[in-house]
């Protein structure tokens, strides 16, 4: 009954260097929430909730990383930037790690700063970065999407695991010497496995949305402002 | 759905820390944990100190060390890491039963153990008295922007609305000739992952206009009619709690 994934703990890196990321993820954060106020109308708000449910209910998937005792787990960077946009997107993940880290001691809260950058800023903007060049490229079909969602899970899933060797190279609480490469090393091989499955249900998903509600995708909506749908105004939307 | 939004780890059973309201709670803990990560490691007794302050708050919530143990074993990976440390770590080695062991290694595992476990069992013994409703309440209090907490508050709801249309969905199957077992059910599962997001989408999206035409501005009601805001007296009552953890802190840091 209890989720069994895993963020950094407390006690992993030193409190100054998690000081340093907590000042970034809020700095971050604030940007996101003033630009994703804009893009939460009656449409998106509920999907955001449901994204954040969908990811929140994914991470309890959880692979241990057995060589260094390290686990990993799915994040939902890109199924939150392809359905919801990354401002919202990143909020999303973020609200996730925020109720893990307080209710159900799933990554330390003194640490939150630290798994916010990894997962929900690093994750989230790799994956956005990605789809926006994707989509431009890749023609106009439902392949061509499932493609784009696959390819930016993955990466987004390595690039936030790289987030953790670099701040653990900064301020990880125990030298590991000439070991960090190896970290680097597994944690890049165990997070290639995990965007594969990653990659995988993020395509499906997308891909279900996208053929039954196309209007519901953040990503074909903003890069195809002509066929859009005029936005409803927001009643209940955030203020 | 249904009555009350009680997660699997409230306990419903009155105490005075139940009774606190949810922003002084959360204040506390986070303060506490700070406290916690910025003592130094070398310092094993103001792990004690904060060890009987957690049993202290634990007993005076009513909450048993079995169940607060029970629970904390969602550390486990964590630990494992912090195991592998005294191997792994570089400098100066010591030996222990045949074994060398890393000495800056053996203190990392320690700091990760302790400070991890001190700090699971904070947001186990806040989860365990706090509703998530009253949480999001507590956050929203604390001025979190308010499209936080709106996100915050649908995904606890939808998280109901996934399992529910989860199982409609297996039983859908099941009564249509399908025979999951053991794996074989992933496929089963996975070929509706996309399925099982659209109609609970769908089905969040009537909830969410059924809240709209009912009054819903975004915000939970209990925020804006102020009933069970914190008092003067609770704010001093709950700061015991950080304010001797950080005691024992400022003493340790002094000491080491």
């Amino acid at each position: 009954m209890e989720t069994l994934a895993m963020h950094i703990s407390n006690g992993i890196i030193n409190g100054p260097v998690a000081g340093v990321f907590a000042a970034v993820a809020l700095a971050a954060l604030t940007f996101c929430v003033l630009r994703g106020r804009r893009d939460l109308d009656d449409r998106l708000a509920p999907m955001a909730g449901l994204v954040a449910a969908f990811i929140f209910a994914v991470q309890m998937l959880n692979f241990p990383i057995f060589t260094a005792g390290v686990s990993g787990h799915l994040l939902g960077g890109a199924l939150a930037a392809l359905l919801v946009g990354p401002w919202v997107g990143a909020l999303c993940v973020s609200v996730v790690l925020i109720v893990q880290a307080l209710v159900f001691g799933d990554g330390g809260v003194a640490m939150l700063g630290l798994n916010i950058t990894n997962m929900a800023l690093l994750g989230t903007a790799a994956a956005y970065l990605l789809i926006a060049g994707l989509l431009r490229v890749l023609p106009r079909t439902p392949t061509g999407l499932a493609v784009t969602a696959f390819v930016s899970a993955l990466v987004s899933v390595v690039v936030a695991s790289q987030g953790f060797v670099v701040q653990y190279w900064l301020g990880g609480t125990t030298d590991l010497g000439g070991n960090l490469t190896g970290l680097a090393g597994t944690m890049a091989g165990v997070h290639l496995l995990i965007g594969i499955g990653e990659g995988l249900i993020t395509a499906t998903t997308v891909a279900t949305v996208a053929k039954v509600r196309p209007d519901l995708v953040y990503a074909l909506r903003a890069l195809k402002p002509a066929t859009a749908p005029a936005p409803v105004p927001a009643v209940g939307g955030a203020r | 759905m249904g009555a009350g939004h009680a997660h699997v780890l409230y306990r419903d059973t009155p105490s005075p820390v139940h009774r606190l309201a949810p922003e002084v709670k959360i204040t506390a803990m986070v303060l506490f944990t700070i406290a916690v990560v910025a003592t130094p490691r070398e310092a094993f007794w103001a792990f004690g100190g904060y060890a009987v302050l957690v049993a202290v708050v634990a007993a005076l919530a009513r909450v048993g060390p079995r169940w607060l143990l029970l629970r904390a074993t969602i550390e486990v990976p964590f630990v494992l890491f912090a195991v592998a440390l005294p191997f792994l770590g570089a400098g100066a080695r010591t030996e222990f039963v045949g074994l060398s062991l890393s000495v800056d290694g053996l203190h990392g595992a320690w700091n990760i153990v302790a400070k991890g476990t001190l700090g699971v069992l904070a947001s186990l013994l806040l989860a365990a008295t706090t509703t998530t409703r009253d949480l999001i309440v507590g956050l929203d209090r604390l001025r979190c922007p308010q499209i936080i907490t709106q996100i915050a508050t649908f995904m606890l709801r939808y998280l109901d609305v996934l399992v529910g249309e989860a199982r409609r969905m297996r039983v859908a199957r099941i009564s249509r000739g399908d025979d999951p077992r053991f794996l074989w059910q992933l496929r089963g599962f996975a070929a509706g992952v996309g399925a099982l997001f659209l109609r609970a989408f769908e089905r969040g999206e009537r909830v969410y206009l059924a809240m709209l035409s009912r009054g819903y501005t975004g915000r939970m009601p209990a925020v804006w009619q102020g009933s069970g805001a914190a008092t003067a007296g609770q704010w001093v009552a709950a700061a015991t709690v950080p304010l001797v953890a950080v005691t024992i802190a400022a003493t340790a840091v002094v000491l080491t």
